[in-house]
């Protein structure tokens, strides 16, 4: 029997970025808040030994035990889906910060045309440039950039984002809270090459900080040291900006914040009396076994996108996405991320094993409707960029094409080109397709008895076609750097969730104006239950060729106006 | 740097002690070890700081992460071990650039993995049902990596007696060569369904343990004497590279593990 806690104003489950966002927001506002996390505490004091590729690159330290959850995953309706038995195409986070502790820190904000892509697509190019017959859903998401635009400063100035403007960006109402960060020789390269080739290069907007800052609710985030392990790696220096060194602190500074860890929640509870609220939730301890029932008048979802679907999924609010009638919003619109780059090899050594998870430089003039459409046969772009994260012995072994893959050939080569190639790469858009979506497997479960989710997914001819024109992008930027040999990337297969992809998983939980095709409101308030937020990737009707994390936090932000103005005045946020 | 080779011939009083048992002191009496052929220990009292300061020696120069150079938890049987270690030198040689897989210890580092989370997958989901699967949708074996290995291992000096009547270890580099390609292609049946194990996919865990035992921080025993490091031109771990970043230059710098980097 589950015992029943002391009932809050609002409980978040998960504390990351998102739930860390609401947290402190809340709480600022007067709520009292429980955030129940399923993982455990961690933060600057755990990594002072992180720079183990081996412990924490190749054997993912601090991503989630799949042991306990996973999902099922196949290529289409058609086929069988079968655990992910092991990390790889993506890397789920876990424990306190989520994902927000391994990131990089690449601070993007989605374009304009992102927002409003359906609309603006059928004004440029008329309404068959969609392709609506051949199974795309192109949505707009019920919100404008405009509308936004607040929501995003706020996110970057908590983060202290180190960047410049962006000509082919959208408006801004401040600039970024810290210059740019240091630019390396590459970079220099790939800045003159894409000048050269008079396209508009800047430097990456970054949550690895060029200097100290104390942001807005008076935390302070480091400099950074450019020792060149971010991703997948906490900062030892609480240099990159993550919930941990920013929104947690601020919320754990009021008495009103309580942070539960190792609570594990497993359903959320409809309101017996009422069907269009929530009551709370139910978590078990994960320590002992026990079961909790937090009641609440908000509930807010704030875990990773799959968990945010299941959660809904389990509880039965909202109606399952079903490919062959259409009907159902829930898990539809499932997308990711596309590459399209490619390799340069060069006689001359530069320092890779140097840098920064969002040292970089790109250029938007190849992504979102940045370039005229009407002769290709896809829509949308990418990001293109070079970045020196710091490349690491285990993981970096480019050579060039006809190299065999081991022997003595291969670790001459593996070697000599350590120091010795470049990578230019487009980040690209995903558009979502009928076919591709997440629902509830029938046949694996999880280690408390729930069904794991089961993705269905794989790459279209949209993302076929702009992955292949990305790489021809790269491809000239190489050349006119001067790159010796280059080695393009291949044309896009099936999607294989062995290999390292992308963490950038998105929709399922989508927004937008009208419950005919979204699970919640531009307040990120569910539809069918007024109590009820869900926020996060799984917001976004489409995923844009970007890093999400900045689009992620400017939602967040949202969403906690939103709770704050439904504790005042209840019902339907507009 | 090869440091190895040199504590194999080491065959020391401490060695001989382990093997005997005598160095767990209190269940053997002095007067007994004493009376030991060719090992004059002097009484019971003395014997224990003795060894200790015997061994000192022996352990700064061959010692590696705290365990000696060539002692193993998961490989107990030596041709199993000799197989592992030829063909990763094969996958990893020795060449002009530096050391191969054998002298960096590339084996002795899958024996320390195959003892924990990675050899039991414990980090993986490994509940059944166990079927069939697409290419694109990954491991799906009921194995985990120490069973997968040994299967592996075994039967890669299996070929090696049915093709050339000898061990694998013994063969011509040719030789290895050529059973490692089949395995790696997939032409070698392990004599069990495909979703249990195939040959090419022992061999790409192969490979990755032989890379991994290359370059891992050497607290994992291998990459002896960061050799790997050295010879690819990675500094290991440094505190910072802000005073370096914005130079034109490439910079050489003297790698430093983990628990080196001054915290």
């Amino acid at each position: 029997m589950a015992t029943t806690l002391d009932k809050v104003d609002v409980v978040t489950v998960g504390v990351g970025w998102t739930g860390g966002i609401i947290a402190a927001e809340a709480t600022k506002a007067g709520l009292s808040v429980v955030g129940l996390e399923r993982g455990v505490k961690r933060g600057t004091e755990d990594y002072q030994h992180v720079h183990d590729e081996l412990k924490y690159a190749v054997r993912y330290e601090l991503m989630q035990d799949i042991s306990k959850e996973t999902l099922t995953f196949r290529n289409s309706p058609d086929e069988k889906a079968l655990p992910m038995r092991q990390q790889g195409s993506f890397l789920l986070g876990e424990n306190l910060g989520g994902a927000g502790t391994h990131w990089n820190g690449q601070t993007w904000r989605f374009l304009p045309y992102d927002f409003e892509i359906r609309s603006m697509t059928e004004e440029r190019y008329g309404a068959e440039k969609l392709k609506d017959e051949r199974g795309y859903q192109i949505e707009d998401w019920g919100i404008t950039y405009d509308e936004l635009e607040p929501y995003f400063n706020t996110f970057e100035k908590t983060a202290g984002i180190s960047g410049e403007e962006n000509p082919l960006g959208g408006h801004r109402s401040e600039p970024y809270p810290t210059p740019p960060m240091l630019k390396s020789k590459t970079l220099k390269m790939f800045e003159e090459a894409a000048k050269g080739l008079e396209l508009d290069p800047i430097m990456m907007p970054s949550a690895n900080l060029s200097e100290q800052y104390e942001n807005p609710d008076g935390q302070t985030i480091n400099a950074c040291q450019y020792c060149a392990f971010c991703e997948r790696f906490g900062c030892e220096y609480g240099a990159k900006s993550s919930p941990e060194v920013t929104v947690i602190p601020k919320a754990q500074e009021s008495d009103d914040f309580t942070l539960r860890l190792n609570a594990n929640v497993v359903e959320i509870i409809t309101d017996e009396d009422d069907d269009s609220k929530v009551s709370g939730v139910k978590f078990v301890d994960t320590i002992t076994g026990e079961e909790f029932i937090q009641p609440a008048d908000v509930v807010a979802l704030t875990s990773y996108v799959f968990n945010n679907y299941k959660l809904l999924a389990v509880s039965d609010i909202g109606e399952q996405y079903d490919p062959e009638t259409g009907e159902g919003t829930l898990g539809r619109n499932y997308c990711y991320q596309i590459f399209g780059g490619a390799s340069g090899f060069f006689d001359e050594q530069f320092n890779t094993f140097m840098g920064a998870g969002s040292l970089g430089m790109a250029l938007d003039n190849y992504n979102g409707d940045n370039f005229d459409h009407s002769d290709l046969d896809f829509l949308h772009g990418g990001n293109i960029a070079i970045t020196q994260t710091g490349a690491r012995p285990i993981l970096s072994n480019t050579v060039p094409e006809g190299t065999p893959s081991w022997g003595e050939e291969f670790k001459e080569a593996s070697i000599h080109n350590y120091t010795r190639t470049l990578r230019v790469q487009g980040q690209g858009c995903t558009l979502p397709h009928r076919d591709n979506y997440l629902s509830m497997d029938e046949d694996y479960n999880d280690a408390y008895g729930v069904p794991l989710v089961r993705l269905t997914y794989n790459f279209k001819e949209q993302d076929k076609n702009n992955s292949a024109f990305l790489v021809e992008r790269c491809a000239e930027i190489l050349e006119e750097m001067g790159a010796k040999e280059i080695l393009k990337d291949g044309e896009l297969g099936d999607y294989d969730i062995v290999p390292y992809q992308s963490t950038h998983n998105t929709g399922g939980t989508t927004m937008g104006a009208s419950p005919d095709n979204s699970v919640v409101n531009n307040y990120l308030q569910h539809w069918d239950r007024d109590n009820l937020f869900v926020v996060g990737a799984g917001n976004f009707q489409h995923n844009s060729g970007y890093n999400p994390t900045a689009t992620v936090g400017a939602l967040a932000y949202r969403c906690a106006e939103g709770i704050i103005r439904y504790a005042e005045d209840g019902g339907r946020l507009e | 740097m090869a440091n190895k080779k040199g504590s194999e011939k080491e065959f020391s009083r401490r060695d001989f002690l382990k093997t005997t048992g005598a160095a767990t002191g209190g269940i053997i009496g002095g007067s007994l070890l004493g009376g030991l052929v060719g090992f004059n220990l002097n009484d019971s009292s003395g014997s224990e700081s003795q060894t200790s300061e015997d061994t000192a020696s022996e352990e700064s120069s061959g010692s590696n992460g705290g365990t000696t150079d060539n002692a193993r938890m998961f490989f107990h049987n030596d041709t199993d071990f000799d197989t592992v270690t030829a063909a990763m030198e094969r996958i990893f040689p020795e060449s002009d650039v530096g050391p191969g897989a054998e002298e960096l210890g590339c084996a002795y580092y899958l024996d320390g993995q195959l003892m924990g989370q990675y050899g039991f997958n414990s980090k993986e989901y490994m509940q059944g049902p166990f079927e069939e699967a697409l290419p694109t949708q990954g491991y799906q074996s009921n194995l985990n990596r120490r069973d997968y290995f040994m299967l592996g291992i075994r039967k890669l000096n299996e070929e090696a007696n049915s093709r050339h009547d000898a061990n694998f270890a013994d063969l011509e580099a040719g030789q290895m060569d050529e059973i490692l390609t089949d395995f790696q292609e997939g032409n070698v049946d392990l004599d069990v369904p495909s979703h249990t194990a195939t040959s090419s996919y022992f061999f790409t865990m192969l490979r990755s343990a032989t890379i991994e035992g290359a370059y891992a921080d050497p607290v994992y025993r291998g990459n002896r004497d960061m050799a790997g490091w050295k010879m690819k031109q990675f500094p290991g771990h440094q505190m910072s590279y802000i005073q370096y970043i914005e130079d034109d230059e490439f910079h050489e710098i003297e790698p430093l593990p983990v628990y080196g980097m001054g915290h």
